[in-house]
């Protein structure tokens, strides 16, 4: 178990180098002078361009490549990241508060998600090959196919502007901010990034639940005398949710993603919406601190898949 | 008496008749087929220029001059739409075939050289899996301004592992099928032997996987131009269409501008993934549903 | 006294996609209380399908066709599912083949035994539970019983598996305990232990047992009676030292000189030629007929299905030419 935590270890550490080159690069690929990237603007129109020469020289971006790459990545590690050409703020506290409100439309959405993927899963799966068996698949293959953007717009159509049930955009009612106005601003971007996931994880609690309920614990435990929903709960569908557990984890960034579109439809202040609008302002240093973040979530997430996996199946502890 | 059961026929033939048997898919392979034809039509059904600005007939309703109403600079939506079917086709098509082309190489490479070059290919698919495509286009659009080429080449660069995969799997219980091993026996290179006996017999399963990777790429295309990072306007595709309805006396007042894109994408897309759907339960009868 | 366990003409049947197969086809036994019936046959028979169908464990597609199990008086196939539950685990309790597989491997051991004392005891308390089944794990030879009970099923090994099932089963002291091929997964090494363990448990709790296996020779020697099963029918059926000696059915014959056996040098291993029926189109005379040596070609075992008849007392031959010398 230890040898395959090393393992699984030493590959991420790997594919972290990789990636930071990538995004070192992308760094220089960036349009402008990098000396406007990395300092503090404030000191940059006091000082002159005696003043960017000797930064330009502190910085090490005279230097050699491999060594720019060096410094670049020590600062970065270090969480510095620059300054926003926009708000001349230090990048790493833009994203940063930033951070709480995606972190609160993910979480709730994958909530969602997965209570709507566990249900519809195991009723397919109990129920299999019937109307109701058929209908959620249908269902799955709507959630994936229609665009979150194009369902959270509708949304927007129907309970904000047509109904008046809910806000349209935003995270919070200007001088309430309480948790009932929270809630009620995220109920419909959460929903539907909720939505957006219960599909496919659906497709994965059905197929993981047939192959468990033909197992043949399956039958010791009726055998026992253990009824329908004992059998399916405490043993089927506990062993179908190990599997999804690294699936979940996996499917944290593309979640992301979702995010990414739905924020800009809701007008949610998270960092999807942050990147977005920063694009459209070429404000680089911010873009590519979301990119590095990206990197960085990728890689927890894949190292908390393989360690939840790890302390979920006891099987494990043998390879 | 019964009447006897059809002889059996060839692998292809039961695949066609098992598929036409899937009253989704026929569905989905019709409807397709028709955005298909006033897509590729799209200047003959028209009846506008998608791009001409009319100021003077902006933000109409629908009416029969203009099918689905104009847009805010007064240009005919119904021929913007059909404009966008081609570029969202398009780029979803390419982008999909760039994807497994490039999958399908890799991986019958994978599976026929194996030990590091497998080693390898594999953990590159384990990364590039892992990676959300569209935070890697937001990124590189953003930094490198966006584009159609872009789009194509990244989504190509971002999903080559599902097909990469399942052709790996294929190409390595082929490897140790007798009539490859007589090939190699016989001086067969294996690269010869990946184009005479895995490419061909992979077809099938690449199809299904590429199948559900044009609706996943379409989509893509969609959610990136709606964020104004893909198909740069005044170019039409569904996705920019939609950026429009953003705003929200525009969403709750003129929905003939936001509801046709969004409905053409989610219909679109929903029969692709029928037709994917359909064509898995077809090439593989016990493995798609258990 | 009424036999504890009356199978009759019972029949199973499987939808597939080729047609109906029917595995088990107008079985019926008897099991008398403290009993061990031994049931033998190849795999295919129906020896598992008629165990499952017992308890009612057959899963769909599968359905019983026709038949009935009386146990105690009651007919466990008309019985309703809540009251058939009570009976599970508690009056009956199953052993099944592959203890790699049986157990669920995400659930401690002990728990898993746990499951099965509270599901029928459930008035009992946590330390109580624990207590028992502690007791369970110490009594069929699990050392160190207090630090296995918090172990997975992947901690033990197969013979320590199959030693945990059996403490499972005699969980609830039943009343029959169902062993379906207990031993066939386990090193040769252990298979002895615990079919040794399976009989002195048995025998101190007087529970009776069906002990379903292809190995003659246990049943030899643990077996009261025996029921020989070919093509999901019994083809003969008796006390074991009589069906042993003087079988009165080829198969029953065939099965006795295919089986080697050390002691009787001289005695040439001698297979049954040929496979079993295809049960989607089973023969309509006798299912055996084709590899039989006795009846092979004759019109009589061609065209028509033999009745089990009554050879001698308690003792059951389905053959056309049971009077026949064998």
């Amino acid at each position: 178990m230890l040898a395959y935590l090393a393992r699984r270890l030493l590959i991420n550490a790997v594919v972290f180098v990789l990636i930071s080159v990538g995004v070192f690069l992308l760094v220089r690929a960036a349009p402008g002078d990098p000396v406007r990237m990395m300092v503090n603007p404030e000191h940059l129109s006091a000082g002159g361009a005696a003043f960017v020469a000797a930064k330009r020289a502190e910085l090490g971006l005279d230097e050699p490549l491999l060594v720019r790459y060096g410094i670049w990545l020590r600062d970065a590690l270090g969480g510095d990241l620059g300054y926003s050409l926009v708000s001349r703020r230090p990048v790493a506290e833009v994203l940063g508060e930033r951070m709480g409100p995606t972190v609160l439309l993910m979480s709730t959405a994958l909530a969602i998600g997965l209570v709507l993927a566990v249900a519809a899963g195991t009723l397919a799966a109990t129920r299999r090959n019937t109307a109701i068996d058929h209908a959620t698949t249908v269902a799955g293959l709507g959630t994936i196919s229609v665009p979150s953007f194009f369902l959270g717009i509708a949304a927007i159509y129907l309970f904000s502007l047509k109904l008046g049930w809910v806000p349209s955009s935003g995270m919070s009612t200007p001088g309430d901010g309480g948790g009932a106005d929270v809630l009620a601003h995220l109920v419909l971007p959460a929903a539907i990034l909720g939505l957006s996931i219960a599909g496919p994880f659906t497709r994965y609690v059905r197929a993981g639940l047939l192959a468990e309920l033909d197992a043949d614990y399956v039958r010791t435990a009726e055998a026992k005398g253990a009824g329908p929903g004992r059998v399916l709960i405490r043993h089927a569908l506990r062993n179908a949710l190990v599997p999804l557990i690294t699936v979940v984890m996996i499917s944290v960034p593309q979640l992301l993603s979702g995010a990414v579109a739905l924020e800009q439809v809701f007008a949610w202040p998270g960092m999807g919406q942050l990147a977005v609008s920063s694009i459209g302002q070429l404000d680089y240093p911010v873009v590519i601190g979301f990119a590095l973040f990206i990197a960085v979530l990728v890689l927890l997430c894949n190292l908390a898949a393989d360690l939840l996996y790890a302390a979920a199946d006891p099987r494990i502890g043998l390879s | 008496m019964t009447a006897l059961p059809a002889l059996p026929r060839s692998p292809g033939a039961l695949a066609a008749r098992r598929f036409l048997r899937n009253r989704m898919a026929v569905a989905g392979a019709v409807f397709l087929t028709a955005v298909a034809a006033l897509a590729l039509a799209a200047p003959l059904v028209a009846g506008h220029d998608p791009n001409a600005v009319d100021l003077a007939a902006f933000r109409e309703p629908p009416s029969a001059a203009h099918l689905l109403g104009t847009d805010s600079s007064g240009r005919d939506v119904f021929a913007r739409l059909v404009h966008a079917g081609r570029i969202s086709l398009l780029v979803g098509l390419l982008s999909a075939l760039a994807a497994v082309a490039l999958g399908t190489l890799l991986g019958s490479l994978s599976g026929m050289f194996g030990g590091p070059v497998d080693a390898v290919v594999m953990r590159a698919a384990d990364v590039v899996l892992s990676f959300p495509s569209l935070v890697v286009i937001v990124v590189l659009a953003g930094v490198l301004g966006p584009g159609t080429a872009l789009l194509v080449l990244v989504f190509a660069a971002c999903n080559w592992p599902t097909a990469c995969r399942v052709v790996r799997g294929l190409t390595l219980s082929l490897r140790e099928r007798e009539y490859v091993q007589a090939a190699r026996a016989f001086g067969a290179g294996r690269l010869t032997v990946i184009g005479r006996h895995v490419l061909p017999a992979v077809l099938s399963q690449v199809a299904v996987v590429g199948t559900l990777l044009v609706a996943q790429m379409i989509l893509l295309e969609a959610v990136l131009s709606f964020l104004g990072l893909g198909v740069r306007p005044p170019q039409a595709s569904w996705g920019n269409m939609l950026t429009d309805a953003q705003n929200l006396t525009l969403l709750q007042t003129m929905p003939w501008l936001w509801l046709p894109p969004g409905l053409a994408i989610a219909l679109t897309v929903l029969a692709v993934n029928f037709v994917g759907d359909g064509l898995r339960d077809a090439v593989d009868p016990k493995g798609a549903r258990r | 006294m009424t036999p504890l366990l009356t199978v009759f003409d019972l029949a199973v049947e499987f939808p597939t996609e080729y047609g109906v197969v029917r595995a088990v086809d107008g079985v019926s036994l008897e099991v008398g209380r403290g009993q061990i019936l031994g049931v033998a046959g190849e795999s295919g028979s129906g020896k598992s399908v008629t165990a499952m169908s017992v308890l009612g464990l057959v899963r769909p597609p599968g359905r019983v066709a026709r038949g009935s199990v009386r146990f105690d008086g009651e007919d466990l196939l008309t019985l309703p599912a809540r009251r058939l539950r009570r009976i599970r685990g508690r009056r009956i309790a199953m052993i099944f083949q592959d203890p790699m597989t049986a157990l669920n491997p995400v659930v401690p051991v002990g728990a898993q035994i746990a499951e099965a004392v509270r599901l029928h005891q459930p008035g009992l308390r946590r330390a109580a539970v624990k207590a028992r089944v502690l007791e369970l794990l110490a009594s069929v030879g699990i050392a160190d019983p207090a630090d296995r009970y918090a172990r997975h099923p992947h901690d033990y090994s197969g013979g320590m598996r199959q030693r945990a099932m059996i403490a499972m089963a005699l969980a609830n002291e039943p009343d029959l305990l169902i062993a379906d091929e207990p031993t066939t997964a386990l090193d040769v090494t252990v298979q002895a232990q615990v079919l040794g363990l399976l009989d002195t448990a048995r025998r101190e709790s007087g529970a009776a047992a069906v002990l379903i296996t292809h190995d003659l020779g246990v049943l030899a020697e643990l077996a009261d009676r025996v029921a020989v099963m070919y093509a999901g029918r019994v083809v003969e059926h008796g006390d074991v030292h009589q069906v042993f000696t003087t079988p009165r059915h080829p198969y029953t014959r065939g099965l006795l000189s295919s089986r080697p056996v050390l002691e009787s040098a001289g005695g040439a291993l001698v297979p049954i030629p040929g496979s079993p029926p295809d049960l989607l189109n089973p023969p309509p005379g006798c299912a055996f007929e084709p590899r039989c040596a006795l009846g092979a070609g004759r019109a009589v075992c061609r065209t028509s299905r033999p009745e089990p008849v009554a050879v001698a007392d308690g003792h059951v031959s389905a053959c056309h030419l049971h009077q026949e010398p064998i």
